[in-house]
């Protein structure tokens, strides 16, 4: 045993780097630094990419002295239900300072990905023009820019291989931004702009593809027409990813052959999406050809589609392995989704009216989904309604759920044929799925469901709550039982100090709790603050409801607390208080 | 039968906004806002929905539910993404559909038809007369009425010269013309 640890200690640096090279994943390069001084030590000298889960949580500083050779870095910026609209828009998040940051600091920095933070057309400008090397950009959720930043990283950065933009408002300021690619620009892998919403100049965007030979996922905007896409992919016929843009207009036989055409050239293509704009469904047959190559299909912002078209398209996927819908296609459309695409692991299916209308799915498209495609393992599922029997069945059916999120239109609906809380299905789910790592819960749901999330839950990592619940046991339930728990986000739920209270070590342990409408008041948050001084508890104040100097018993409105090694930020806006 | 009747009070209705709007629109345009609904709403459509659901008879009619922020939990670029696609068809879709010499003007929901003889049928039945059939020499020939439609720009055209998809996203308005005016519209020239 003692010749085995001295051996370790003569280990060479340059041995220890390179089998640290086989660490892909961020946490087992987090385990090993752990192990020991000088692997903590070899381990930050070798480290390229990191991930920071919250922005916050520690300082662009801190980051850069210990990892001097960071190349690649992924940010998280505002809490998650921020993308509800539950967060205002300048809570915070912004990019800039790590940025500035990393350009003082010498950064070779090659790759940002970022989501839900704030990004300038400023912060582009320092991007494009302090890092020589950089080739990767991917924003995810982010916004305050404008097609200016944009264009600057095409002018500037020389070898710039990805330009990623998803489900982002970027300000379109009519530059002509993708002309900013200057002739030399040959490096492009992948270019992703379906959500921006101005005009591109088209010859430019052929020019640009014909010379990027590398070029392997393209997703265009609802601003290119079908005869510019046909054009565009018989220069790249490589193409593995295709986002088709509008795939708008009625077009005459003579576009639709062509397009037809250039389709069956593209036989690489195994990842399809768009369809922003379909007006006739005459269109689609032209993509037959490559749907069953296809393992990635994403139709949810193809409101155009009615549900037959729809279906016909899918009954020629038979490799499907990820699949984002609107509900307009029906439990009859999962069920022929449930018997065509045998090799599905993720499905996505989103409300087409936000209303619930006409809101087409339910719990059958579920069971039919779960006892036709069991290497199914994520799903994200828009109900009208769902019964306990159902999500029973489902967790007999794929017990391999990782995550697992339902959302019913109506929050607080009961089991639509007994009338009961949904307790019994949701907690069949947790039993059954033992890898399960992320849940959202919702309908009528009592304290019941969290004492089977906290008993049975053991891998969970992040749970979303929205008006569940009857008393603090049921957040008390959860964080006592969940042991790896990283995100807690809360809305509209009765928990409140006493549950806040009873354990505030365990935060520590997490990323961050967020509680909103809930029953938690000033008093026990300014205690919490108190007691740990390694969280930072923010008060989001904004709809002026509260006043500094006010009573201790009043509710608080929103509430997130996360970890951090910093302190309190100091570019929070008036209303955020950091108690 | 009331239902009718509420119909037709919309459809005399004074009021300003575009033709076609309804009352889908204004769900939209709350929708779209990304302010905060004030504390009272909030709570108010909180309770409402857990006491309704514990009651156990939730009615999930859109008009009727309160807009509470941040449900379903869809991201506000979808959620602005998509719902403009939707308005924009929705508007195409509800017609005002006027006759030469009736009293007050009906409406209809062009998605609900496959094509124009289901659509014709419907107009058929509404106002009581016969259209006939369409010829594309002949327009509706034999029949005293003519069906019209205002496109999106202000021409007066004859239902049934372009194919049917193309109609509906056009079509702003319907109108049955009677007459000497409709054998002018009907004959070919």
């Amino acid at each position: 045993m003692r010749s085995f640890q001295s051996m370790l200690n003569y280990f060479p640096e340059e041995v220890l780097e390179h089998v640290f090279d086989f660490l892909t994943s961020h946490r087992d390069r987090n385990a090993v630094s752990l192990v020991c001084k000088s692997w903590y030590t070899v381990e930050r000298f070798s480290r390229e990419k990191v991930f920071i889960g919250n922005c916050y949580a520690i300082s662009p500083e801190r980051l850069i002295s210990r990892f001097p050779r960071v190349r690649s870095l992924t940010l998280k910026g505002k809490p998650h239900f921020a993308d509800f609209n539950l967060v205002p828009h300048d809570w915070g998040g912004y990019v800039q300072p790590w940025i500035e940051s990393m350009a003082k600091g010498g950064v070779n920095l090659e790759e940002l990905r970022l989501k839900r933070m704030l990004v300038s057309d400023e912060s582009l400008e320092l991007l494009a023009n302090f890092f020589p090397n950089f080739k990767s950009l991917v924003l995810v959720s982010c916004e305050g820019f404008t097609t200016d930043g944009l264009a600057a990283i095409a002018s500037n950065c020389r070898f710039l291989r990805e330009l990623d933009l998803q489900e982002i408002e970027v300000e379109d300021r009519r530059g002509q931004w993708l002309s900013c690619f200057p002739d030399s620009c040959t490096s492009l892998v992948s270019l992703n702009f379906a959500c921006l919403k101005g005009e591109v100049n088209l010859a430019s965007l052929e020019r640009l593809v014909a010379r990027c030979r590398n070029l392997r996922s393209l997703r265009v905007n609802h601003a290119v027409p079908i005869d510019a896409l046909q054009r565009i992919l018989m220069q790249a016929p490589q193409l593995v990813d295709l986002g088709t843009g509008s795939f708008g207009q009625d077009p005459d036989s003579d576009s639709y052959n062509k397009l037809e055409t250039a389709m069956q050239q593209c036989t690489s293509i195994t990842s399809l999406s768009g369809f922003l704009e379909v007006v006739t469904a005459r269109c689609l047959p032209a993509v037959y050809p490559i749907c069953r190559h296809l393992t990635s299909l994403n139709l949810s912002y193809a409101a155009g589609i009615y549900s037959d078209e729809l279906v016909k398209l899918i009954r020629h996927c038979n490799k499907l392995e990820r699949l984002l819908v609107l509900d307009t296609i029906g439990d009859k459309g999962l069920g022929v989704v449930a018997s065509t695409c045998k090799e599905l692991q993720e499905l996505r299916v989103f409300p087409s009216d936000i209303h619930g209308g006409n809101a087409a799915v339910t719990e059958e498209g579920l069971v039919a989904i779960s006892a036709g495609c069991p290497k199914l393992n994520s799903i994200l599922y828009f109900c009208q309604q769902m019964t306990n029997a159902a999500l029973i069945m489902v967790a007999k059916n794929c017990p391999n759920f990782i995550r697992f999120r339902l959302a019913t239109l109506n929050p607080t609906i009961p089991d639509a044929v007994t009338m009961q809380p949904l307790d019994e299905g949701f907690g069949a789910i947790v039993k059954s799925c033992k890898g399960l790592k992320r849940l959202s819960v919702s309908g009528l749901l009592t304290d019941q469901l969290f004492l089977y999330i906290g008993i049975y839950a053991e891998q969970l990592e992040m749970l979303s709550i929205a008006f569940a619940g009857d008393s603090d046991k049921g957040m008390f339930y959860v964080l006592n039982g969940c042991k790896k728990l990283k995100k807690l986000e809360i809305r509209d739920s009765p928990f409140g100090d006493v549950a806040l209270l009873e354990d505030m070590g365990k935060y520590e342990t997490m990323r961050s709790l967020w509680m909103s409408s809930c029953e938690v008041t000033l008093g026990a948050c300014k205690t919490l603050a108190q007691k740990m001084p390694r969280l930072n508890v923010e008060i989001i104040n904004d709809s002026d409801q509260m006043e500094a100097s006010d009573d201790d018993k009043q509710r608080v409105e929103k509430m997130y607390l996360y970890r951090t090694l910093v302190g309190p930020r100091k570019d929070a806006p008036d209303f955020v208080w950091t108690l | 039968m009331a239902h009718e009747n509420e119909l037709n009070l919309k459809a005399t209705e004074l009021r300003l906004g575009l033709p076609g709007t309804d009352e889908s629109e204004d769900m939209v345009s709350t929708a779209k806002n990304n302010k905060r609904a004030s504390p009272e709403s909030l709570e108010d459509s909180g309770s409402e929905a857990n006491s309704a659901a514990k009651s156990g008879d939730h009615e999930t009619s859109s008009a009727s539910k309160t807009q509470i922020v941040g449900w379903p939990p869809v991201r506000s670029y979808r959620k602005n993404n998509l719902q403009s696609k939707k308005a924009e068809s929705e508007t195409g879709m509800y017609v005002k559909v006027s006759m030469d010499g009736a009293p007050y003007l009906r409406k209809v929901d062009l998605k609900v038809y496959n094509g124009y003889p289901e659509l014709l049928v419907a107009l058929e039945n509404m106002f009581k007369l016969s259209i006939g059939e369409y010829s594309e020499r002949e327009g509706y020939e034999g029949s005293e009425y003519a069906p019209a439609y205002e496109d999106k720009d202000g021409d007066l055209m004859l239902v049934g010269d372009v194919p049917w998809d193309m109609f509906m996203s056009s079509c702003k308005r319907l109108r049955i013309m009677r007459g000497s005016e409709a054998k002018g519209l009907g004959c070919a020239v």
